[in-house]
């Protein structure tokens, strides 16, 4: 990168560490950049927790009933079949701008915590779930005692996926939409005027909040997996 | 109460392990007795709702709470002995303390079940299954791993609750002296 920075014009090409630092530096005090990260990250992040709370829910009905199941089980093939990019477009035809990047970042998380939230709860321990059915413990006591602290490990590692996956469809959302005001019109117009140390100083930005965003949803999710099945 | 078991038949695939086991039980322990592999559990997993039989009849357990103590000790391993009994008891009752005492075990004891040995395991399983309320007692091998201290203070307990509840007590060749049921024995191909 450095190397290329110091060609002629490179820097048109390739920006240098430093210019794309100093112009993150620049960013960092205006409201505007602030602004920009709140409309992206509540859109991106809105779209990860309507993931995870459509994909939890459906995952315990298809654990519980076989015919949900196979009733959910073409959907979630087609959303992990088909690329992000054909969603967005059909997605720009159904919605406007603004929403895109909160649609798209659900469905890219919706599959891997459906899945393996599907596969943490038909992995309880059926010993277990008879010992609690003999004795008629209710069902919250039965879900916070035996399938939390098995589904646990299984959504942290979903989480984690989702959570990279989320931030990289939504701001290719944003870059195909360009909705007013989102980190996806910055990056886009970073192309358009070829401000490269731009393009980099918001990609930082989207590394960083998505590595952040990621260590303290799994610090929570660490939190909850200590308490679970505790009384 | 009584409870009745007539003409009960279980066959897995074309191995037949239950064949018309009929037998009445009333407040007291009734010794289920088969050799290994004879049906006791089959038996009993019946009576606890967790397996259908194909064909016979159970009356007199009709809307009856059952507690049990299972082959397996069916403990939740991270959890401490108050933990265990909380998760299906909902809390602690009074007489946890002493019964836990009484089988030679610390309802304040920190240390998870995971860490208990195979002895502590089974007095705290029994634990849980004389603390929760109940209208019968299933005990499928209680006495596994007890050495005959324990053994006899887990007897005690189990016949103070046969005062008012019939006990089923599934034992492989225990000879405790009392009632017994044996389950016909099947002739093999």
């Amino acid at each position: 990168m450095a190397l290329a920075a110091v060609y002629p014009h490179g820097a048109l090409l390739l920006a240098s560490p430093v210019s794309a630092a100093a112009r993150l530096l620049a960013l960092l005090p205006s409201a505007a950049f602030w602004q920009t990260v709140l409309f992206s990250a509540s859109r991106i992040l809105g779209g990860f927790f309507l993931g995870c709370g459509l994909a939890v829910p459906l995952a315990a009905a298809a654990a519980a009933r076989p015919w949900a199941a196979d009733l959910l089980a073409p959907p979630i093939a087609a959303a992990k079949a088909v690329p992000a990019a054909s969603f967005i477009i059909l997605a720009l035809v159904w919605l406007d701008g603004r929403s895109l990047s909160l649609f798209i970042s659900a469905l890219m998380v919706f599959p891997p915590v459906y899945l393996n939230v599907l596969e943490g709860l038909r992995a309880a321990d059926t010993r277990l779930l008879e010992m609690a059915q003999v004795f008629q413990v209710p069902f919250w006591r039965r879900a916070w005692g035996i399938y939390l602290p098995q589904v646990l490990p299984y959504f942290r590692s979903a989480a984690a996926l989702g959570a990279g996956l989320c931030w990289k469809a939504g701001a290719a959302a944003e870059v195909i939409g360009i909705p007013e005001g989102s980190i996806g019109e910055r990056l886009y117009m970073a192309k358009i005027y070829l401000q490269t140390p731009d393009l980099f100083a918001w990609t930082a930005v989207i590394a960083v909040l998505a590595a952040l965003f990621e260590k303290l949803f799994l610090l929570g999710i660490d939190q909850l997996a200590g308490k679970a099945g505790r009384w | 109460m009584k409870l009745h078991v007539e003409k009960l038949c279980k066959s897995y695939g074309s191995r037949a392990v239950l064949k018309d086991v009929t037998f009445t039980a009333g407040n007291g322990v009734l010794e289920i007795a088969a050799p290994s592999g004879g049906g006791k559990t089959t038996l009993l997993h019946i009576l606890l709702g967790l397996e259908r039989a194909d064909s016979g009849w159970i009356t007199g357990a009709e809307d009856c709470r059952w507690s049990a103590v299972f082959q397996e000790d069916r403990l939740l391993e991270r959890l401490d002995a108050a933990g265990n009994l909380r998760f299906v008891l909902g809390g602690l009752p009074a007489a946890a303390g002493k019964m836990l005492d009484r089988l030679g075990l610390d309802l304040g004891d920190p240390k998870p079940v995971q860490d208990y040995s195979g002895g502590m395991k089974r007095r705290l399983a029994l634990a849980r299954a004389l603390l929760a309320p109940s209208d019968i007692l299933a005990l499928d091998e209680p006495f596994t791993g007890l050495d005959p201290e324990a053994l006899a203070r887990c007897l005690s307990l189990i016949q103070e609750a046969a005062e008012t509840k019939p006990v089923l007590l599934a034992a492989h060749g225990f000879g405790g002296g009392f009632p017994v049921f044996q389950i016909p024995t099947l002739e093999t191909a």
